[in-house]
């Protein structure tokens, strides 16, 4: 490309620069705010850099949300570890294993991705309850996992029907079973597909609030519930929910940050067909 | 021989729990809350475990949109019409535009993309809540002109009672149909161009026809309620839309991107080679190319907003009137009202108005599939 000043560079870059500052901007007033004292935060202002940095709303936003936050963690690993590999095992036989109907199940199991989930929610929360799990967290992870199942079964179908069918024939010919193909050829090669899957999951999960607030009580609350708790408030001052904000946003930044790459695969693979 | 059936079985048998689950969650709960919605959860007792439930058949269905107490969910469910429309175009729009100009490879694409594609990751209560602080009457977004020199806006983003595009529910039929003759009209003048014949008499013709039938029977519909209720789009909701749009063009544009990336440079010299300039490149050649991701993103994107429960809640609470959504109201009816029969049909009519775009989608997905 010619770095000659023309019209259209200047326009391309100008949009794109007034853009950022459009999508930058919530952040910018998230952090500002979030290090300003309480005394100090008042509408007309509130663009203002703050002239004294109060780092203490972030140890009081971790204080209040810090049993919410565990929670989550805990809900997040063991729904994510526990659809991920329903999924992988899933995508396998649909890839590779295919019988009659099996396309047919499978665009049934899509189906469940594209629910409005309301459809659900009173009978999940009446058998939750019949089976005493309402309330807590194995009831959460439970759902989790079930509603997860689309998703990753899709992600790893896709995933598997790029290896070889060849593959699976030789392993075939040298005895391997339905078992063994899976844990000695197919499982090694889907370390991507796990990690593009459970990233996935790891967000979604986290920032889940629905099924939260409605099946879960209050010492239970992933930190989604607890953060709309925090905020809800009128009489909070704001530089708490903004530090509980970025709290919550923290763990599936960094996922977005580092590893963006894998990120960007879950999105599309949920859309983009192989 | 043996051997590959035994195998075929462990397969089948190693799906099999997945299938169960799906069926019961998903099927199995579907049906059950369709049954839900055509009882009356036991009047009174509603609070008891096992209320006593009888089959009303559709009376919480014609109670909710004929009855005098169910105002707000009809004004949630023009809310909800409206804001899927605005957030389509301004979601599939915006995301397209910042997809083109990335295509066109600047300098610190890398980090332009994360910028815009980072709201992506955020729970939508994180969002919400920093939204709600920026649209503050007195603060935030409205504060912003004075900045460059102009005067700060006074507009209530969250609570204002404007509205406009307003109608009378007791003419819903006749607004339904110069809705459809208004988007046959459309779609014949856009398939003008290709195929003339098929266009006027599959589109363009019965759109007219009906178009002109409303217009001129239309006294003579059934009226949908005993008294005049106006409903429309709600100035309070385009916050909502804003934040929403925010969130979700970095989606539609990295599957543009996506799409671009996907379309070979040499089909791109050719184009530019026959004399295309560069908007006709993407007007002609690359977003129709890109016609599946399109119909991907609308699919997905009108799913989000049907279900759009979070952040609303996050941004005015679940009970603000104003921008009502009956995705809120189905959580109100059931949790805090405790008329589970009432919240059921509430899901329903969302679930039917969701289906009524997945299903055909998903049915062309798996006939492309059987046929690839």
């Amino acid at each position: 490309m010619k770095s000659k000043v023309t019209f259209g560079s200047v326009f391309l870059y100008g949009t794109l620069g007034l853009l950022s500052l459009f999508f930058l901007m919530p952040a910018y007033m998230a952090v500002v705010t979030a290090l300003k004292l309480p005394l100090n935060i008042d509408l007309p202002t509130a663009w203002e850099f703050p002239t004294v940095i109060n780092w203490s709303s972030f140890s009081d936003a971790i204080k209040l949300l810090k049993p919410n936050f565990i929670n989550s963690l805990i809900l997040t690993v063991c729904a994510t570890a526990g659809s991920t590999i329903l999924g992988s095992l899933n995508g396998y036989v649909f890839s590779k294993w295919k019988f009659k109907g099996s396309e047919v199940v499978f665009t049934l199991f899509l189906f469940g991705m594209f629910i409005p989930y309301q459809v659900i929610l009173i009978p999940l929360f009446q058998t939750l309850r019949a089976m005493n799990l309402y309330g807590g967290l194995p009831g959460l992870i439970l759902a989790h996992i079930v509603y997860g199942l689309p998703i990753t079964t899709l992600i790893f179908r896709n995933f598997y029907s790029q290896i070889p069918t060849a593959l699976i024939e030789s392993g075939r010919l040298d005895g391997a079973g339905f078992f063994s193909i899976y844990t000695r050829i197919v499982f090694p090669l889907s370390i991507p597909g796990f990690v593009v899957t459970s990233l996935w999951q790891f967000t979604q999960i986290w920032n889940e609030f629905l099924w939260g607030i409605c099946l879960t009580r209050h010492s239970e609350n992933p930190i989604t519930v607890g953060l709309a708790q925090l905020a809800g408030g009128q009489a909070v001052s704001w530089n708490l929910p903004m530090a509980g904000s970025i709290m919550a946003a923290v763990p599936v930044l960094c996922i977005y940050i580092f590893l963006g790459r894998y990120f960007i695969r879950g999105l599309l693979a949920g859309s983009v067909k192989e | 021989m043996r051997e590959a059936s035994r195998d075929r079985l462990k397969a089948f048998l190693t799906l099999l729990p997945s299938m169960v689950l799906i069926g019961i969650f998903v099927y199995g709960f579907i049906g059950n809350t369709i049954w839900t919605s055509m009882t009356d959860w036991g009047g009174s007792g509603s609070l008891s475990l096992t209320p006593e439930k009888n089959f009303v058949g559709l009376d919480n269905y014609v109670e909710l949109f004929t009855g005098f107490l169910y105002s707000g969910f009809r004004q949630d469910l023009v809310n909800a019409v409206y804001y899927s429309v605005m957030l389509l175009v301004g979601a599939v729009g915006l995301g397209m535009f910042i997809a083109i100009l990335l295509d066109q490879k600047p300098k610190g694409e890398d980090v332009l993309r994360t910028i815009f594609l980072y709201p992506m990751s955020l729970s939508f209560i994180v969002s919400g809540t920093i939204w709600r602080w920026l649209l503050a009457p007195q603060g935030g977004v409205n504060v912003l002109p004075k900045y460059v020199g102009m005067e700060p806006l006074t507009f209530e983003w969250l609570s204002s009672q404007a509205a406009i595009l307003e109608f009378n529910w007791q003419n819903l039929f006749q607004v339904a149909l110069y809705v459809i003759s208004f988007i046959m009209i459309l779609v014949g003048l856009y398939l003008l161009k290709g195929d003339s014949k098929k266009a006027i008499r599959r589109w363009l013709g019965p759109g007219i026809i009906i178009g002109a039938g409303a217009w001129l029977f239309g006294g003579m519909l059934p009226e949908a309620l005993f008294m005049e209720e106006t409903h429309g789009f709600n100035m309070a909701t385009l916050g909502i839309i804003m934040a929403t749009v925010w969130q979700y063009s970095g989606y539609t544009m990295a599957l543009y991107l996506a799409g671009f990336n996907g379309i070979s440079q040499d089909l791109r010299d050719a184009a530019m080679l026959d004399g295309a300039s560069e908007v006709n490149y993407y007007r002609y050649v690359a977003i129709p190319m890109l016609k599946p991701i399109t119909i991907s993103a609308v699919i997905i994107l009108s799913h989000i907003s049907l279900k759009m429960f979070d952040l609303i809640f996050a941004m005015t609470g679940p009970d603000n009137a104003e921008t009502g959504h009956p995705a809120l109201n189905m959580f109100l009816t059931t949790f805090r009202a405790n008329d589970f029969a009432k919240g059921a049909a509430i899901a329903i009519v969302l679930f039917l108005i969701a289906a009524m775009f997945i299903v055909p989608y998903l049915v062309a997905q798996y006939r492309q599939r059987r046929r690839g």
